[in-house]
């Protein structure tokens, strides 16, 4: 596995950085106490905590540290805030999202709708932007609830959530607006403040932190029901003992990735271009299906024509190559992808469709080597597909 | 990632036959290109038996590899011997597959199927004619009434989830899936009213069946065996012998198995009784 190893799945999880393990260490055996006691290591404890919350406020650009609270992952925020707000607002029972959500949020949408919720799954045009007149003409008074992502995990469209939190508040002003901002964090910069989003959730894995470990911003003034009834941690909202170590440790990603969100732009986009370009002029029946029109600066999905996408995968692998794939056969569940499906991708090359996604660790000999690999593989697997005339027409006429 | 087997990674990796055959002598096709899964198998046959065979698949590596063992299987058989090959010989040919990933195997024994029919009957009739008028269940998939009774009756499914996972229907919108249910459920009926018309001889004979065909077969593989003894309105004796004799596991054994598949092919009563 680690021979050459290439990894350009940075939107299923990243590699922590060995300052955050580093950062992380002193508070497994060295500084154990839990921060609600009263003695000094207790305060050790306590303090790490609180610089931690001021770092989280800082990367997310909140007013007030008050505003962070800690959950155990991406879906915990996000289950938190959703949760929360309807909770409180029992008589409202109208709740709108978008088709291409992450499946942890889709499928708790599904759920409520079981529980006699009412929901509207606002769809994508073809590439992948987000239809927001059709979003705002749904709001009406019975609306709880707002719910979109801030970038798509498979095609890295970035949506105009601000612009939506606002517009959304002038129509119905006591309408809560939820961001899932998992795939956002760390690639572009947020700032929540003198925004009308009450809630974004976030989780560390994604930007070199440890798994098990998200934020939920809530705004300040924004009443919600705890998910998790226990103790007062977090201010009531979020009861359990503080997971110290995991606190610290997505606090330290944070800071580096705020450090490193220039390169993102730059460095990280540059490759990702580079990757982009190399493999639409190198293979024929290659298609971009990002093309929104912006994009987190890492994602880029390409679809192979009448080529299985798993079966990509499994060779890509086999030339030390981590991607991963819109295809049925990959998820488990047989069903394609939902975000692509929503974009009108044709099945040609829906099954085939790849998501390269980058980071800061990516290297451009990384790259050289994808777009030296995947030509050869794509070629391979082309021979075996049933629909040679239609491939040979693309192949022949496409220079 | 899925647990593939090494036979299942050789064979993606390093599929076998790969190709079409010019003048084949039939022609297969099974699964479509929605699906995500398309295979194409060409066969060449010669005095009644399989000379050459070749296929070409658009599919997950369970899927080509599926294809390629395939063709592998009917090289040398005859046409009749190639009839008789099943999905799940495939699926053992291979080490076995994911439980997600069975219809990979139902899709080669489709396509051999239909290339089959198509040698057969290619004087009377066009070997591209629709398979079926059937009515379709699952819309994604266009998958239709009758392969989901066939995933039930020949297959073996139970569940929804079965049917998916044989079939793909109800895998993508998931909308089908009550209409999926409703056909178990209709098939259930049928075959439980089917039971309870057995009369005494019928019920014996049907016993007897099951045991030898559905049963003993499966315990001869870990060197085992069973022998019916006596039967008393619903309360079946068996013997157990070979390795299954004095086996630790055996209640096991004949609570999982042998009164499951005798409650399942022939009443839900049944109680099965070791005697020593």
């Amino acid at each position: 596995m680690s021979q050459n190893l290439i990894y350009l799945d940075n939107n299923a999880t990243t590699k922590v950085d060995e300052k955050v393990v580093e950062a992380m260490l002193p508070y497994f055996s060295e500084e154990y106490g839990n921060p609600s006691s009263i003695y000094d290591l207790a305060h050790t404890a306590n303090t790490a905590v609180r610089h931690s919350r001021e770092a989280i406020k800082e990367f997310l650009g909140a007013k007030d540290a008050k505003e962070i609270i800690f959950t155990s992952c991406g879906s915990e925020s996000a289950n938190t805030a959703i949760k929360g707000v309807l909770e409180l607002n029992r008589a409202k029972k109208h709740i709108i999202t978008t088709k291409i959500e992450h499946p942890c949020v889709l499928n708790l949408y599904k759920d409520l709708e079981n529980k006699g919720y009412r929901a509207d799954y606002i769809g994508v045009d073809s590439n992948g932007d987000l239809d927001v007149q059709e979003l705002l003409s749904k709001v009406e008074k019975d609306t709880a609830l707002v719910s979109v992502m801030y970038a798509n995990n498979e095609t890295g469209a970035i949506f105009p959530v601000k612009e939506i939190a606002q517009k959304v508040k002038e129509i119905n002003p006591e309408t809560k607006v939820f961001v899932d901002a998992v795939q956002a964090a760390g690639k572009i910069p947020i700032n929540v403040k003198e925004t009308e989003i009450d809630f974004l959730g976030i989780s560390a894995h994604k930007f070199h932190g440890p798994k098990g470990i998200g934020a939920l911003y809530v705004k300040s003034g924004t009443m919600m029901a705890p998910l998790i009834i226990g103790g007062h941690q977090e201010r009531g909202k979020r009861a359990g003992t503080e997971n110290v170590p995991y606190i610290v440790g997505m606090a330290e990603a944070a800071k580096l990735a705020m450090a490193h969100l220039s390169d993102e732009l730059t460095e990280v986009k540059r490759l990702r271009d580079m990757l982009e370009e190399g493999i639409l002029s190198k293979i024929k029946n290659a298609r971009l299906n990002s093309t929104a029109k912006n994009r987190v600066p890492n994602t880029t999905n390409i679809g192979f024509l009448y080529i299985e996408g798993e079966l990509i995968l499994l060779h890509l692998n086999d030339a030390g190559i981590c991607a991963s794939s819109g295809s049925a056969c990959t998820s488990g569940s047989l069903e394609p992808s939902h975000v692509l499906r929503a974009m009108g991708v044709p099945f040609t090359a829906l099954h085939g469709s790849i998501r390269f996604s980058l980071s800061r660790y990516t290297t451009e000999s990384d790259i050289i080597q994808v777009i030296q690999e995947l030509p050869h593989i794509i070629e391979k697997l082309a021979k075996i597909s049933p629909f040679q005339k239609e491939l040979g027409e693309i192949l022949n006429n496409k220079c | 990632m899925w647990e593939y087997s090494d036979i299942v990674k050789e064979h993606y990796k390093n599929p076998k036959n790969v190709g079409s055959i010019e003048n084949a002598d039939a022609i297969g096709e099974a699964g479509a290109l929605a699906c995500g899964d398309a295979l194409k198998l060409y066969l060449k046959i010669k005095d009644g038996v399989i000379t050459d065979a070749k296929f070409q698949t658009f599919g997950c590596g369970s899927a080509v590899a599926s294809s390629s063992i395939l063709t592998e299987m009917v090289i040398g058989k005859t046409v009749e011997e190639a009839k008789k090959i099943t999905n799940k010989e495939i699926a053992e040919k291979l080490g076995g597959l994911p439980p997600e990933k069975m219809h990979c195997s139902v899709m080669g024994h489709e396509a051999l199927e239909d290339a089959l029919k198509n040698f057969e009957g290619s004087d009377n009739e066009s070997p591209q004619a629709p398979k079926s008028k059937d009515k379709i269940i699952c819309n994604c998939f266009s998958i239709t009434e009758k392969a989901i009774r066939d995933s039930i009756e020949n297959h073996g499914a139970k569940t929804v989830k079965d049917i998916t996972d044989l079939t793909y229907a109800g895998g993508a919108c998931g909308r089908c899936k009550g209409n999926i249910q409703t056909i178990i459920n209709t098939y259930n009926m049928e075959t439980k009213n089917t039971k309870e018309e057995l009369n005494n001889v019928q019920f014996i004979l049907k016993v007897n069946s099951v045991i030898e065909k559905n049963i003993a077969p499966e315990l001869t593989k870990d060197c085992g065996g069973i022998e019916l003894i006596n039967i008393d309105g619903k309360n079946v004796y068996v013997r157990l012998t070979g390795t299954c004799k004095g086996c630790r596991n055996s209640h096991l054994t004949l609570k999982n198995f042998v009164q499951a598949q005798l409650q399942e092919h022939v009443d839900n009563e049944i109680i099965v009784i070791e005697v020593e």
